[in-house]
């Protein structure tokens, strides 16, 4: 242990020491408590997240000894027959999730390359407050404006629309097919896409704002056009915090409930259209948990948790494992 | 203020160097600029060129590289910056807001203080820049990439890890690799801002040479700290002064018999 002694060149005597020494350990005493007190919290978080998956596991251990693998690839959900399958809201998760993320991910990198290289700079700030408060709204105001708003508008206008121009297409033809509903999956994408928009906007604009300001000056001092500057050296830049940023909102686009749970209809049913009525875990767990009545059915919402944790967890790995790709490529 | 007599005498001050073969490449007069409200250049007049080095030196803040940035209008990123006046280039006024910015960024090129290697390999940072104005078979753009490479002496070096990222070579080497990109461009005009602070000695003789060997093919602005190297590598130097130009002409007249008082003082060490 090395102590400075020598304050101002001034010999110390032993007993100063022996107190310096006394104050040191009553230093490291709290150092000691402070190791503890941060460790402790951290294994708390680890406890539990292993808590959770213990007991969505045990819960949903019934269903899953019953049906098997069947589970994730039956569609049918009957409380009377009390046969439950998961493939319906499976694919309803995947769906609207993909949705969101296909018009939310261009438009929030449009956003936040406008907000950062070429819109003026006062209205910077109320644009990004804008956004900002986008993220802030709580979810049950986007159910209530989707189910009151926006599916009425989109029913009379926006589908009649798509099955008009898209009806002879061979493919688009079944996407979208049928009566326009207004609620659906389509409709539930949609307002996805609008509640996820904000993080993926913020977070592009924070990385974007981090890039070296000299890098791009080498760049449009080369003659780059500014979406040249974007596409070629700040996004490659900044593909970390990017793909960061829509993996955040993916994992709030697929366990988002209640404003899904107003729009996308409720039917446990599979239709090749996108303007059919879907459903999504988090929406049947939440509509049906209060009159879920007998064990199996209750197991059975507990075991769509239970997938619902996985794909989440899937989906963070395979983001990881892109990461790790590109930045094996890139170097 | 000895602009007036210093101008002339750069033609005239070079006994060995024939007057008429001096041509201006670039032209600038009467330029003001502002950061806001504040003037950071006051009347710069000055000539530079072709196919010559010029340095521009003077105390932090004197405004060297502000003029640098003018040069090639890399102020327009920036709100509430602003120039005026003349800087006549090829029969155009660079500070002209109708100015193909473009074009002219790609017609005067830049070298950073920093290496700026982009994210990508070796190769696609010396190809990316040429891909913008023009359209090359495979053959041509790899023929292209090996002169840049070539040019700025990186070639030897890299030339088994062309698909390697560019951030992983040395500062030295990445300052070349940045030359090498503006180089493959086809620029007229280099600017060098600062280009050897971030680098060792061995590095900074190296890009020196470099400079050197280009001023042949392209006209050279260099903005520098070293005066030393203002010496060895420039053929006019330009002293600034609290955003005004104090003296400029032959490099070695302005290091041996300055004619203003604070170009001696500053060259001599005594500020600065």
């Amino acid at each position: 242990m090395v102590v400075d002694v020598t304050w101002q060149g001034a010999r110390v005597g032993a007993q100063d020491a022996a107190e310096r020494a006394n104050a040191l350990r009553k230093l490291r005493l709290a150092d000691v408590l402070f190791h503890a007190v941060t460790r402790s919290a951290a294994i708390f978080v680890l406890l539990l997240l292993g808590g959770v998956m213990v007991a969505l596991l045990l819960g949903a251990l019934p269903a899953l000894t019953t049906f098997g693998f069947d589970f994730v690839t039956t569609q049918s959900w009957n409380p009377v027959t009390e046969k439950f399958g998961a493939l319906a809201p499976i694919y309803g998760t995947l769906v609207t999730s993909l949705i969101a993320m296909a018009v939310a991910v261009p438009f929030g990198l449009l956003i936040a390359m406008f907000l950062t290289e070429l819109c003026p700079m006062w209205a910077r700030r109320p644009i990004g407050i804008a956004i900002e408060l986008l993220a802030g709204i709580p979810s049950i105001i986007y159910g209530i404006w989707g189910l009151f708003v926006l599916a009425p508008f989109l029913q009379q206008y926006v589908q009649p629309a798509l099955i008009a121009t898209f009806g002879e297409v061979p493919v688009l033809s079944s996407l979208f097919a049928g009566p326009p509903y207004g609620i659906g999956v389509l409709t539930a994408g949609l307002i996805l896409a609008i509640m996820v928009l904000p993080f993926i906007t913020s977070i592009s604009r924070d990385v974007f704002d981090a890039v070296p300001p000299v890098l791009k000056e080498a760049a449009y001092g080369l003659g780059c056009s500014t979406w040249e500057v974007m596409r070629h050296v700040v996004l490659p830049y900044t593909r970390v915090g990017v793909i960061g940023g829509v993996m955040l909102g993916l994992g709030r686009a697929l366990g988002e409930t209640m404003a899904v749970t107003f729009v996308i209809g409720n039917a446990h049913k599979i239709s090749s259209s996108l303007l059919a009525p879907g459903t999504t875990i988090s929406a049947t767990i939440a509509n049906e948990f209060t009159e879920a009545v007998g064990d199996l059915y209750t197991s059975s919402l507990i075991a769509l948790g239970l997938i619902l944790f996985v794909i989440t967890f899937i989906v963070l790995a395979i983001a990881r494992y892109l990461l790790l790709r590109i930045e094996r490529k890139a170097g | 203020m000895s602009i007036a007599t210093a101008i002339p005498s750069a033609a005239s001050g070079r006994p060995q160097a024939d007057p008429a073969v001096l041509r201006d490449k670039v032209a600038i007069r009467d330029l003001e600029f502002f950061y806001g409200q504040s003037k950071a250049l006051n009347g710069i007049t000055l000539p530079l060129y072709e196919n010559k080095v010029t340095a521009f030196i003077g105390p932090s803040g004197c405004g060297k590289s502000t003029l640098l940035r003018v040069l090639n209008r890399m102020y327009d990123l920036y709100p509430n910056q602003r120039a005026e006046g003349q800087v006549r280039f090829d029969g155009m006024n660079i500070v002209d807001p109708g100015v193909d910015l473009n074009l002219l960024r790609a017609r005067i090129g830049m070298v950073f203080q920093k290496p700026t290697p982009f994210p990508m390999s070796i190769y696609e940072n010396i190809a990316f820049g040429i891909r913008l104005y023009e359209k090359l078979g495979k053959r041509e753009l790899d023929a292209r990439v090996e002169q840049s490479l070539r040019r700025a002496a990186l070639w030897d070096e890299v030339k088994d890890k062309l698909n390697a990222s560019g951030l992983g070579l040395s500062g030295g080497q990445q300052q070349r690799l940045c030359i090498a990109r503006t180089v493959a461009v086809r620029p007229e005009v280099i600017l060098f801002d600062e280009p050897c602070s971030a680098l060792d000695p061995i590095s900074t003789a190296k890009i020196e040479e470099l400079i050197d060997e280009l001023k042949e093919d392209y006209t050279i602005v260099i903005v520098t700290h070293n005066m030393q190297q203002a010496a060895r590598v420039s053929d006019f130097t330009a002293f600034m002064y609290l955003g005004e130009l104090i003296e400029f002409g032959p490099t070695d007249r302005i290091f041996t018999s300055p004619s203003d008082r604070r170009t001696q003082d500053y060259i001599t060490g005594r500020f600065g």
